[in-house]
Protein backbone atom coordinates (compact mmCIF):
# COMPACT_ATOMS: atom_id res chain seq x y z
CA UNK A 1 0.00 0.00 0.00
CA UNK A 2 2.75 2.37 1.03
CA UNK A 3 4.65 1.56 -2.14
CA UNK A 4 1.74 2.44 -4.42
CA UNK A 5 1.18 5.62 -2.49
CA UNK A 6 4.75 6.69 -3.02
CA UNK A 7 4.53 5.96 -6.73
CA UNK A 8 1.33 7.96 -6.85
CA UNK A 9 3.09 10.92 -5.26
CA UNK A 10 6.01 10.54 -7.64
CA UNK A 11 3.74 10.76 -10.69
CA UNK A 12 2.07 13.83 -9.20
CA UNK A 13 5.39 15.57 -8.68
CA UNK A 14 6.45 14.61 -12.20
CA UNK A 15 3.31 16.25 -13.60
CA UNK A 16 3.84 19.42 -11.59
CA UNK A 17 7.47 19.63 -12.69
CA UNK A 18 6.47 19.11 -16.31
CA UNK A 19 3.92 21.90 -15.91
CA UNK A 20 6.60 24.36 -14.85
CA UNK A 21 9.48 23.21 -17.10
CA UNK A 22 8.02 24.54 -20.41
CA UNK A 23 7.52 27.98 -18.92
CA UNK A 24 11.07 28.02 -17.55
CA UNK A 25 12.36 26.88 -20.95
CA UNK A 26 10.40 29.72 -22.57
CA UNK A 27 11.90 32.29 -20.22
CA UNK A 28 15.41 30.90 -20.82
CA UNK A 29 14.91 31.04 -24.60
CA UNK A 30 13.67 34.59 -24.22
CA UNK A 31 16.68 35.62 -22.13
CA UNK A 32 19.20 33.93 -24.40
CA UNK A 33 17.88 35.13 -27.75
CA UNK A 34 16.55 38.60 -27.04
CA UNK A 35 18.99 41.18 -28.39
CA UNK A 36 19.97 43.92 -26.00
CA UNK A 37 18.53 47.24 -27.06
CA UNK A 38 18.27 50.75 -25.72
CA UNK A 39 15.00 52.58 -25.35
CA UNK A 40 11.76 51.46 -26.89
CA UNK A 41 11.76 48.24 -28.84
CA UNK A 42 8.59 46.91 -30.38
CA UNK A 43 9.12 43.88 -32.53
CA UNK A 44 6.88 41.16 -33.84
CA UNK A 45 7.63 37.50 -33.30
CA UNK A 46 11.30 36.85 -33.89
CA UNK A 47 12.21 34.18 -36.43
CA UNK A 48 14.39 31.41 -35.01
CA UNK A 49 14.77 29.07 -37.91
CA UNK A 50 13.75 28.84 -41.56
CA UNK A 51 12.97 25.52 -43.18
CA UNK A 52 13.21 25.62 -46.98
CA UNK A 53 9.99 24.47 -48.61
CA UNK A 54 8.91 24.25 -52.26
CA UNK A 55 6.25 26.96 -52.37
CA UNK A 56 7.16 29.15 -49.43
CA UNK A 57 9.77 28.84 -46.71
CA UNK A 58 8.45 27.51 -43.42
CA UNK A 59 9.55 29.81 -40.63
CA UNK A 60 9.73 28.73 -37.00
CA UNK A 61 8.92 31.84 -34.97
CA UNK A 62 8.77 32.73 -31.31
CA UNK A 63 4.98 32.59 -31.40
CA UNK A 64 4.91 28.97 -32.54
CA UNK A 65 7.45 27.86 -29.96
CA UNK A 66 5.73 29.73 -27.14
CA UNK A 67 2.31 28.35 -28.03
CA UNK A 68 3.74 24.83 -28.18
CA UNK A 69 5.20 25.35 -24.70
CA UNK A 70 1.82 26.59 -23.47
CA UNK A 71 0.15 23.50 -24.95
CA UNK A 72 2.58 21.23 -23.07
CA UNK A 73 1.86 23.11 -19.84
CA UNK A 74 -1.89 22.78 -20.28
CA UNK A 75 -1.55 19.07 -21.15
CA UNK A 76 0.32 18.30 -17.96
CA UNK A 77 -2.04 20.48 -15.93
CA UNK A 78 -4.95 18.38 -17.23
CA UNK A 79 -3.07 15.16 -16.48
CA UNK A 80 -2.33 16.39 -12.96
CA UNK A 81 -5.95 17.37 -12.34
CA UNK A 82 -7.36 14.09 -13.58
CA UNK A 83 -4.72 11.81 -12.04
CA UNK A 84 -6.26 9.46 -9.54
CA UNK A 85 -9.82 10.68 -9.73
CA UNK A 86 -12.57 8.18 -9.23
CA UNK A 87 -16.19 7.74 -8.39
CA UNK A 88 -15.54 8.51 -4.73
CA UNK A 89 -13.78 11.76 -4.09
CA UNK A 90 -10.43 11.12 -2.43
CA UNK A 91 -8.42 14.14 -3.50
CA UNK A 92 -9.09 17.84 -3.19
CA UNK A 93 -8.20 18.51 -6.79
CA UNK A 94 -11.12 16.40 -7.97
CA UNK A 95 -13.50 19.05 -6.62
CA UNK A 96 -11.73 21.67 -8.70
CA UNK A 97 -11.65 19.52 -11.85
CA UNK A 98 -15.34 18.72 -11.51
CA UNK A 99 -16.12 22.39 -10.96
CA UNK A 100 -14.38 23.34 -14.23
CA UNK A 101 -16.09 20.57 -16.19
CA UNK A 102 -19.52 21.41 -14.79
CA UNK A 103 -19.12 25.13 -15.48
CA UNK A 104 -18.06 24.55 -19.07
CA UNK A 105 -20.80 21.99 -19.67
CA UNK A 106 -23.34 24.48 -18.31
CA UNK A 107 -21.97 27.28 -20.46
CA UNK A 108 -22.02 25.16 -23.62
CA UNK A 109 -25.50 23.76 -23.10
CA UNK A 110 -26.79 27.23 -22.24
CA UNK A 111 -25.33 28.90 -25.33
CA UNK A 112 -25.31 26.15 -27.94
CA UNK A 113 -28.29 23.99 -27.15
CA UNK A 114 -28.76 20.25 -26.67
CA UNK A 115 -27.37 19.17 -30.03
CA UNK A 116 -23.87 20.50 -29.33
CA UNK A 117 -23.35 18.94 -25.91
CA UNK A 118 -20.18 17.20 -27.07
CA UNK A 119 -18.54 20.51 -27.80
CA UNK A 120 -17.40 21.43 -24.29
CA UNK A 121 -13.89 19.88 -24.66
CA UNK A 122 -13.29 21.94 -27.79
CA UNK A 123 -14.56 25.12 -26.16
CA UNK A 124 -12.51 24.71 -23.00
CA UNK A 125 -9.46 23.88 -25.11
CA UNK A 126 -9.81 27.15 -27.02
CA UNK A 127 -10.53 29.04 -23.81
CA UNK A 128 -7.56 27.61 -21.91
CA UNK A 129 -5.14 27.94 -24.81
CA UNK A 130 -6.14 31.52 -25.50
CA UNK A 131 -6.11 32.61 -21.86
CA UNK A 132 -2.77 30.95 -21.08
CA UNK A 133 -1.20 32.26 -24.27
CA UNK A 134 -2.13 35.80 -23.27
CA UNK A 135 -1.11 35.35 -19.63
CA UNK A 136 2.32 34.08 -20.68
CA UNK A 137 3.29 37.71 -21.22
CA UNK A 138 3.36 38.09 -17.41
CA UNK A 139 6.56 36.00 -17.48
CA UNK A 140 8.12 38.34 -20.01
CA UNK A 141 7.66 35.91 -22.87
CA UNK A 142 6.21 36.92 -26.23
CA UNK A 143 2.46 36.24 -26.03
CA UNK A 144 1.53 34.03 -29.02
CA UNK A 145 -1.89 35.69 -29.27
CA UNK A 146 -0.30 38.99 -30.26
CA UNK A 147 0.74 37.32 -33.52
CA UNK A 148 -1.98 37.35 -36.15
CA UNK A 149 -0.89 33.99 -37.54
CA UNK A 150 -1.70 32.10 -34.35
CA UNK A 151 -5.12 33.65 -33.81
CA UNK A 152 -5.86 33.48 -37.52
CA UNK A 153 -5.26 29.74 -37.40
CA UNK A 154 -7.85 29.33 -34.66
CA UNK A 155 -10.29 31.52 -36.53
CA UNK A 156 -9.89 29.43 -39.69
CA UNK A 157 -10.56 26.31 -37.63
CA UNK A 158 -13.75 27.87 -36.30
CA UNK A 159 -14.72 29.00 -39.81
CA UNK A 160 -14.39 25.43 -41.11
CA UNK A 161 -16.63 24.21 -38.29
CA UNK A 162 -19.22 26.91 -39.02
CA UNK A 163 -19.28 26.01 -42.71
CA UNK A 164 -19.51 22.31 -41.89
CA UNK A 165 -22.57 22.84 -39.74
CA UNK A 166 -24.14 25.16 -42.29
CA UNK A 167 -23.66 22.45 -44.90
CA UNK A 168 -25.31 19.81 -42.72
CA UNK A 169 -28.52 20.17 -44.73
CA UNK A 170 -26.74 19.76 -48.05
CA UNK A 171 -24.79 22.21 -50.21
CA UNK A 172 -27.86 23.43 -52.05
CA UNK A 173 -29.52 24.54 -48.85
CA UNK A 174 -26.24 26.25 -47.88
CA UNK A 175 -26.09 28.14 -51.18
CA UNK A 176 -29.73 29.09 -50.86
CA UNK A 177 -28.91 30.77 -47.56
CA UNK A 178 -26.91 33.41 -49.44
CA UNK A 179 -29.94 34.65 -51.38
CA UNK A 180 -31.87 35.66 -48.30
CA UNK A 181 -33.74 37.93 -47.77
CA UNK A 182 -33.45 38.89 -51.47
CA UNK A 183 -31.10 37.48 -54.14
CA UNK A 184 -29.67 40.93 -54.78
CA UNK A 185 -27.83 40.79 -51.45
CA UNK A 186 -25.86 37.65 -52.32
CA UNK A 187 -22.45 39.36 -52.69
CA UNK A 188 -22.86 41.12 -49.37
CA UNK A 189 -23.83 37.86 -47.68
CA UNK A 190 -20.80 36.25 -49.24
CA UNK A 191 -18.51 38.95 -47.86
CA UNK A 192 -20.07 38.77 -44.41
CA UNK A 193 -19.42 35.03 -44.45
CA UNK A 194 -15.69 35.67 -44.71
CA UNK A 195 -15.80 38.63 -42.35
CA UNK A 196 -16.48 36.32 -39.42
CA UNK A 197 -13.00 34.74 -39.11
CA UNK A 198 -11.32 38.04 -40.01
CA UNK A 199 -13.16 39.97 -37.32
CA UNK A 200 -12.68 37.21 -34.75
CA UNK A 201 -8.94 37.00 -35.29
CA UNK A 202 -8.45 40.77 -35.58
CA UNK A 203 -10.37 41.41 -32.37
CA UNK A 204 -8.30 39.00 -30.33
CA UNK A 205 -4.97 39.94 -31.85
CA UNK A 206 -5.65 43.69 -31.81
CA UNK A 207 -6.60 43.72 -28.15
CA UNK A 208 -3.51 41.84 -26.99
CA UNK A 209 -1.18 43.73 -29.30
CA UNK A 210 -2.57 47.13 -28.26
CA UNK A 211 -2.00 46.16 -24.63
CA UNK A 212 1.61 45.31 -25.41
CA UNK A 213 2.15 48.54 -27.34
CA UNK A 214 0.60 50.72 -24.64
CA UNK A 215 2.54 48.97 -21.86
CA UNK A 216 5.82 49.46 -23.72
CA UNK A 217 5.08 53.10 -24.47
CA UNK A 218 4.16 53.82 -20.85
CA UNK A 219 7.24 52.04 -19.51
CA UNK A 220 9.46 54.05 -21.86
CA UNK A 221 7.64 57.28 -21.02
CA UNK A 222 7.99 56.69 -17.28
CA UNK A 223 11.72 56.11 -17.61
CA UNK A 224 12.07 59.43 -19.45
CA UNK A 225 9.88 61.21 -16.92
CA UNK A 226 11.80 59.92 -13.91
CA UNK A 227 15.09 60.89 -15.57
CA UNK A 228 13.65 64.41 -15.88
CA UNK A 229 12.27 64.66 -12.33
CA UNK A 230 15.09 63.02 -10.39
CA UNK A 231 17.85 64.87 -12.22
CA UNK A 232 18.93 66.68 -9.05
CA UNK A 233 19.83 63.47 -7.18
CA UNK A 234 23.59 62.97 -6.76
CA UNK A 235 25.64 60.34 -8.55
CA UNK A 236 24.15 57.16 -9.90
CA UNK A 237 20.86 57.72 -8.02
CA UNK A 238 19.71 60.00 -10.83
CA UNK A 239 20.14 57.12 -13.28
CA UNK A 240 17.60 54.88 -11.55
CA UNK A 241 14.09 55.16 -13.09
CA UNK A 242 12.12 55.31 -9.83
CA UNK A 243 8.78 55.82 -11.54
CA UNK A 244 9.18 52.54 -13.41
CA UNK A 245 8.95 50.63 -10.14
CA UNK A 246 5.45 49.31 -9.62
CA UNK A 247 3.43 51.63 -11.85
CA UNK A 248 3.60 49.50 -15.01
CA UNK A 249 2.46 46.52 -12.93
CA UNK A 250 -0.82 48.28 -12.12
CA UNK A 251 -1.49 48.82 -15.82
CA UNK A 252 -0.46 45.26 -16.51
CA UNK A 253 -3.37 44.06 -14.35
CA UNK A 254 -5.74 45.53 -16.91
CA UNK A 255 -3.84 45.03 -20.14
CA UNK A 256 -2.38 41.59 -19.50
CA UNK A 257 -4.61 39.84 -16.97
CA UNK A 258 -8.07 41.30 -17.46
CA UNK A 259 -7.88 41.90 -21.20
CA UNK A 260 -6.29 38.53 -21.88
CA UNK A 261 -8.89 36.58 -19.93
CA UNK A 262 -11.76 38.64 -21.35
CA UNK A 263 -10.63 38.17 -24.93
CA UNK A 264 -10.27 34.42 -24.36
CA UNK A 265 -13.81 34.30 -23.00
CA UNK A 266 -15.14 36.39 -25.87
CA UNK A 267 -13.39 34.24 -28.46
CA UNK A 268 -14.92 31.12 -26.93
CA UNK A 269 -18.37 32.74 -26.69
CA UNK A 270 -18.25 33.88 -30.32
CA UNK A 271 -17.14 30.40 -31.37
CA UNK A 272 -20.14 28.89 -29.61
CA UNK A 273 -22.57 31.45 -30.97
CA UNK A 274 -21.32 31.27 -34.54
CA UNK A 275 -21.32 27.48 -34.67
CA UNK A 276 -24.74 27.07 -33.11
CA UNK A 277 -26.18 30.08 -34.94
CA UNK A 278 -25.06 28.81 -38.34
CA UNK A 279 -26.63 25.39 -37.85
CA UNK A 280 -30.25 25.29 -39.16
CA UNK A 281 -31.52 22.91 -36.49
CA UNK A 282 -35.23 23.05 -37.42
CA UNK A 283 -34.57 22.23 -41.05
CA UNK A 284 -32.13 19.48 -40.07
CA UNK A 285 -34.62 17.76 -37.80
CA UNK A 286 -37.37 18.07 -40.40
CA UNK A 287 -35.17 16.37 -42.97
CA UNK A 288 -34.14 13.69 -40.50
CA UNK A 289 -37.78 12.84 -39.77
CA UNK A 290 -38.55 12.73 -43.48
CA UNK A 291 -35.63 10.36 -44.08
CA UNK A 292 -36.80 8.09 -41.29
CA UNK A 293 -40.31 8.05 -42.73
CA UNK A 294 -38.97 7.07 -46.19
CA UNK A 295 -36.78 4.32 -44.77
CA UNK A 296 -39.70 2.78 -42.94
CA UNK B 1 16.06 61.01 -51.90
CA UNK B 2 15.98 62.24 -48.28
CA UNK B 3 12.99 64.42 -49.03
CA UNK B 4 11.12 61.51 -50.58
CA UNK B 5 11.84 59.28 -47.56
CA UNK B 6 10.75 61.98 -45.12
CA UNK B 7 7.53 62.48 -47.08
CA UNK B 8 6.86 58.73 -46.87
CA UNK B 9 7.50 58.61 -43.12
CA UNK B 10 5.47 61.72 -42.44
CA UNK B 11 2.53 60.55 -44.49
CA UNK B 12 2.59 57.14 -42.79
CA UNK B 13 2.45 58.83 -39.39
CA UNK B 14 -0.34 61.17 -40.54
CA UNK B 15 -2.29 58.24 -41.93
CA UNK B 16 -1.93 56.29 -38.71
CA UNK B 17 -3.14 59.26 -36.71
CA UNK B 18 -6.07 59.83 -39.02
CA UNK B 19 -7.05 56.17 -38.92
CA UNK B 20 -7.39 56.30 -35.16
CA UNK B 21 -10.22 58.85 -35.46
CA UNK B 22 -12.27 55.66 -35.73
CA UNK B 23 -11.67 55.24 -32.00
CA UNK B 24 -14.45 57.75 -31.34
CA UNK B 25 -17.17 55.40 -32.55
CA UNK B 26 -16.51 52.43 -30.28
CA UNK B 27 -16.04 54.83 -27.36
CA UNK B 28 -19.51 56.30 -27.78
CA UNK B 29 -21.04 52.91 -28.52
CA UNK B 30 -19.53 51.15 -25.55
CA UNK B 31 -20.47 54.05 -23.30
CA UNK B 32 -24.08 53.67 -24.40
CA UNK B 33 -23.97 49.92 -23.85
CA UNK B 34 -22.54 50.25 -20.34
CA UNK B 35 -25.04 53.00 -19.44
CA UNK B 36 -27.95 50.80 -20.48
CA UNK B 37 -26.47 47.84 -18.63
CA UNK B 38 -26.20 49.95 -15.45
CA UNK B 39 -29.83 50.96 -15.85
CA UNK B 40 -30.86 47.35 -16.30
CA UNK B 41 -28.93 46.23 -13.23
CA UNK B 42 -30.46 49.08 -11.24
CA UNK B 43 -33.92 47.98 -12.28
CA UNK B 44 -33.34 44.25 -11.83
CA UNK B 45 -30.36 43.59 -9.56
CA UNK B 46 -31.00 39.83 -9.65
CA UNK B 47 -30.05 39.71 -13.37
CA UNK B 48 -26.59 41.15 -12.71
CA UNK B 49 -24.62 38.14 -13.93
CA UNK B 50 -26.29 37.65 -17.27
CA UNK B 51 -26.49 41.41 -17.95
CA UNK B 52 -22.76 41.77 -17.31
CA UNK B 53 -21.91 38.85 -19.59
CA UNK B 54 -24.09 40.16 -22.39
CA UNK B 55 -22.66 43.65 -21.97
CA UNK B 56 -19.09 42.43 -22.19
CA UNK B 57 -19.95 40.47 -25.35
CA UNK B 58 -21.62 43.50 -26.88
CA UNK B 59 -18.72 45.75 -25.93
CA UNK B 60 -16.27 43.36 -27.55
CA UNK B 61 -18.26 43.32 -30.76
CA UNK B 62 -18.67 47.09 -30.77
CA UNK B 63 -14.92 47.40 -30.31
CA UNK B 64 -14.21 45.59 -33.58
CA UNK B 65 -14.35 48.66 -35.81
CA UNK B 66 -11.93 50.47 -33.53
CA UNK B 67 -9.60 47.52 -33.65
CA UNK B 68 -9.65 47.48 -37.44
CA UNK B 69 -8.45 51.07 -37.32
CA UNK B 70 -5.82 50.10 -34.76
CA UNK B 71 -4.52 47.29 -36.96
CA UNK B 72 -4.32 49.68 -39.91
CA UNK B 73 -2.49 52.23 -37.79
CA UNK B 74 -0.02 49.62 -36.54
CA UNK B 75 0.62 48.44 -40.10
CA UNK B 76 1.17 52.04 -41.18
CA UNK B 77 3.64 52.67 -38.38
CA UNK B 78 5.62 49.44 -38.27
CA UNK B 79 5.28 47.79 -41.68
CA UNK B 80 4.47 50.33 -44.36
CA UNK B 81 7.52 52.67 -44.05
CA UNK B 82 10.06 49.87 -44.62
CA UNK B 83 8.04 48.51 -47.52
CA UNK B 84 7.57 51.87 -49.21
CA UNK B 85 11.18 52.94 -48.74
CA UNK B 86 12.32 49.62 -50.23
CA UNK B 87 10.05 50.20 -53.23
CA UNK B 88 11.45 53.73 -53.60
CA UNK B 89 15.06 52.53 -53.49
CA UNK B 90 14.32 49.79 -56.03
CA UNK B 91 12.66 52.28 -58.35
CA UNK B 92 15.55 54.71 -58.15
CA UNK B 93 18.04 51.92 -58.81
CA UNK B 94 16.16 50.74 -61.87
CA UNK B 95 16.04 54.23 -63.37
Amino acid sequence: MANTNRRFKFVDIFYIVMMIVPLVVGVIIQVLTKPLAEGITLTGARIFYTVPMPIQDLVITEAQINSALVIVTILFFCLYMTHGIGEHIKLKRQHFAELIVEKVDGLVSENMGEYFNGYSPFIIAILALSACSSLVSLLGMFPPTSDLNVVGGWAILVFILITYYKMKCGPLYYLKGFTEPIPLLAPINFISEFATPVSMSFRHYGNILSGTVISTLIAAGLSGLSAMIFKFLPGFLSQIPFLQVGLPAVLSIYFDVFSGCLQAFIFAMLTMMNISGGFPIDEYEKRKLKKLAINK
Amino acid sequence: MEIAISIILGCCALGAGTAMIAGIGPGIGEGNAVAKACEAIGRQPECKGSVTTTMLMGCAIAETTGLYALVIAIILIFVAPNLLVDILVETIKSL
